[in-house]
């Protein structure tokens, strides 16, 4: 059982913070990231918690510290450091210790605002210099104040404390929804999940000058390692539910449809039935919904088929109730979605399937649920999903997937594979990076993980950097067809260097592999170039554990290896010749922008 | 509790935070002993102890705090 998954035990995880560590040190993959942790009060012990969350979701972080308090100073009076340091990602560990002008009883209303316009200013200054960095800034909320003079009244009184917080906390979050790459990391929040009295400790702040509880800073660390994991695109994507005494109470085999426990009727039915109703707002994020049961299909789909199921079965992209073990269910769902099983979150109340699913494949992450009562909340706790942004894609993604089935259920009736892609009446958009786009082409930059030769990763700051940028030729690819629109599914980041293009970056979504789309990105990558007079190509294939499928893709299109040295990082050289031919001859290519 | 419990306990508090299961600590360890017994570490160190012990130590209980033997009159005053 990993001791990072919630519920945990935040005084374990502290006193065996150097063993989990080595631990966690010995998987493969571990991808380096650069964080700047800026202080508003201690954060010694945060940066080691810290640490172990951004492993345990395969991120290896380097970190710089600021010195005590001086978040502000390093910030807008920044001297080079951390510019030299250059961070992949900021945190500012503020808190309400750090609102120096406070109102007081004596305070007017007008005061008050003035008072407020003072500190927001500075807190948003700091973002705005944390901004400058060109990287993602996290920036804590405020923590109500722990005592209240004027009692009640200061929740509504301008002058009262507590309002005053609120308000300020209303202020960031503007900030935040009106600022791209600058995410908030909800102390108020964390506060009231545990009990203003147990985590805004008093003795932690006089002694350490902590600005909360000791065992309580697991909580704040996984809270920011949340953001900073779904920033660099290591979120989980994929949930497989089991059924019986998971998604309702009962077993639906042996108590039938209307034996089960769902709905308004009875307590557990009721907890049954809000459980869904996460789960289905879970999918409505665009986490992809799918049954892994025991049981037979035709008895499962009966339960979703109750007029108070929340859930209904076109909700579910791989439907899989039958007697093969879950784990292998698992794998098959992973394979047919063309997504990697550790994408996976595996709900089951059964310890023993959990188990199974555990020791078979060990990258899936597995909770322990416990009674229903309890399921969403220890989904919830564990930030698998954590949303940093949620774009028209996200919300679209399962539909997109579903179109995907169609079309592999219409592939079988073709005599050949390239009549069925002419079947699918594709038509492709490629462009040049703009900035409407640069947040979906970021976003796909640093989830994909196959087909992705370099696995470099790219801030939003980065990616806009990029747009009409005369040294660079970037071209994204839409893809549409007569099932549906598959959004953005493609980028290209080339650097040039005289007549030669260094290819830094080539992802494709796995949504769309075989599909001809990297031909298609290709011939219109040569395009590009003979436009601006390039005549040579040079492509990188860099190995990770997940993108294997790539490795000889740069000599399926022509290229020519050039050398490749023991950690089988390879170099391949293209020239462009007068009469190349295109590649993709399914993809109707065009290259002005299709509605959205 | 007597001073010998206290004791064991509080070495195996000390053997877990630092992942070292052949830490043997006396009333004289102090902090030069211990490579990775810095202030920070001296924090988890106390709050372990107020897990363990069921106690709650005072802001004056944690200053002036010397060596394991100062540590061990504390908890056995305050759990007494």
């Amino acid at each position: 059982m990993n001791m990072l998954t919630y519920p945990f035990d935040g005084g374990e995880i502290l006193q065996k913070k150097r063993r989990l560590k080595k631990q966690l040190l010995t998987q493969d993959g571990l991808v380096e990231k650069r964080v700047a942790i800026l202080s508003g009060s201690t954060v010694g012990e945060i940066q080691n918690l810290l640490e172990l969350f951004l492993l345990d979701a395969g991120i290896r972080p380097l970190f710089h510290q600021g010195e005590y308090g001086l978040f502000y100073e390093e910030l807008v009076y920044e001297d080079g450091t951390l510019k030299e340091f250059a961070p992949d990602i900021l945190y500012i560990h503020t808190s309400s210790r750090n609102i120096r002008n406070w109102p007081s009883p004596l305070s007017t209303p007008e005061e008050a605002d003035a008072l407020l316009e003072g500190e927001f200013s500075r807190f948003s200054q700091a973002v705005k210099a944390g901004l400058a960095l060109g990287c993602p800034v996290i920036l804590n909320n405020f923590d109500l104040p722990v005592t209240r003079v004027m009692g009640n009244y200061e929740a509504s009184a301008p002058a009262g404390k507590v309002r005053f917080v609120r308000r300020l906390n209303e202020k960031l979050a503007q900030l935040a929804q009106d600022t791209p790459n600058v995410y908030l990391n909800d102390l108020a929040y964390l506060q009231a999940v545990h009990g203003m009295d147990a985590f805004s400790d008093q003795t932690a702040w006089y002694a350490y000058k902590y600005c909360c509880a000791i065992e309580k800073l697991p909580y704040l660390a996984q809270s920011v390692a949340a953001i900073m994991k779904s920033c660099f695109g290591r979120n989980r994507k994929a949930l497989a539910l089991d059924l019986d005494n998971t998604l309702w109470g009962g077993i639906i085999g042996d108590d039938g449809p209307q034996g089960i426990q769902l709905g308004s009727e009875t307590p557990t039915g009721m907890a049954y039935t809000e459980f869904q109703q996460y789960i289905k707002e879970l999918g409505q994020m665009g986490v992809l919904l799918n049954v892994d049961s025991k049981n037979e299909e035709a008895n499962a789909k009966e339960g979703f088929a109750r007029a108070d199921s929340v859930l209904k079965e076109e909700d579910f992209l791989c439907f899989k109730a039958n007697w093969e073990p879950k784990s292998q269910n698992l794998a098959d769902m992973a394979k047919e979605i063309n997504i990697l099983p550790d994408s996976f979150v595996f709900l089951d109340d059964n310890p023993a399937e959990r188990e199974i699913v555990r020791q078979q494949l060990p990258g899936v992450a597995v909770p322990e649920l416990t009674v229903p009562e309890e399921y969403a909340r220890i989904l919830d706790r564990n930030c698998y999903f954590e949303v940093t942004t949620l774009s028209a894609d996200d919300r679209n993604r399962a539909r997109m997937y579903k179109e995907n089935y169609q079309r592999t259920a219409a592939q079988e009736s073709f005599g050949s594979y390239r009549e069925y892609l002419e079947s699918l009446e594709m038509v492709g958009t490629f462009l040049p990076f703009d900035l409407e786009h640069a947040p979906r082409v970021t976003q796909l930059i640093n989830k994909t993980n196959q087909f992705n030769l370099t696995t470099r990763r790219y801030t939003a700051a980065q990616v806009e950097g990029l747009v009409e940028n005369p040294r660079y030729i970037t071209l994204y690819g839409q893809l549409a067809d007569k099932f549906g629109d598959n959004g953005i599914v493609s980028a290209i980041i080339g650097q040039v260097e005289g007549e030669n293009l260094n290819i830094e970056l080539w992802i494709m979504s796995c949504r769309t592999f075989k599909r001809e789309m990297e031909y298609a990105m290709f011939d219109q990558l040569v395009d590009l170039c003979r436009r601006r007079g390039v005549t040579t190509l040079t492509g990188h294939y860099f190995p990770t554990p997940k993108n294997l499928l790539v490795q000889d893709f740069y000599g399926t299109i022509g290229f020519k290896e050039i050398s490749r040295d023991d950690q089988g990082n390879r170099l391949f050289r293209y020239q462009i010749l007068p009469d190349r031919q295109p590649l993709c001859q399914v993809i109707r290519q065009q290259t002005t922008p299709m509605k959205e | 509790m007597d001073k010998n419990q206290i004791l064991d306990a509080v070495q195996t508090i000390f053997r877990d935070n630092f992942d070292d299961d052949t830490l043997v600590i006396t009333p004289d360890t102090t902090a030069q002993d211990i490579e990775d017994w810095d202030s920070l570490e001296q924090i988890n160190l106390l709050t372990a102890m107020e897990k363990k012990f069921g106690i709650k130590f005072k802001l004056e209980d944690v200053r002036n705090l010397n060596n394991v033997g100062d540590i061990l009159d504390l908890i056995a005053r305050l759990s007494a």
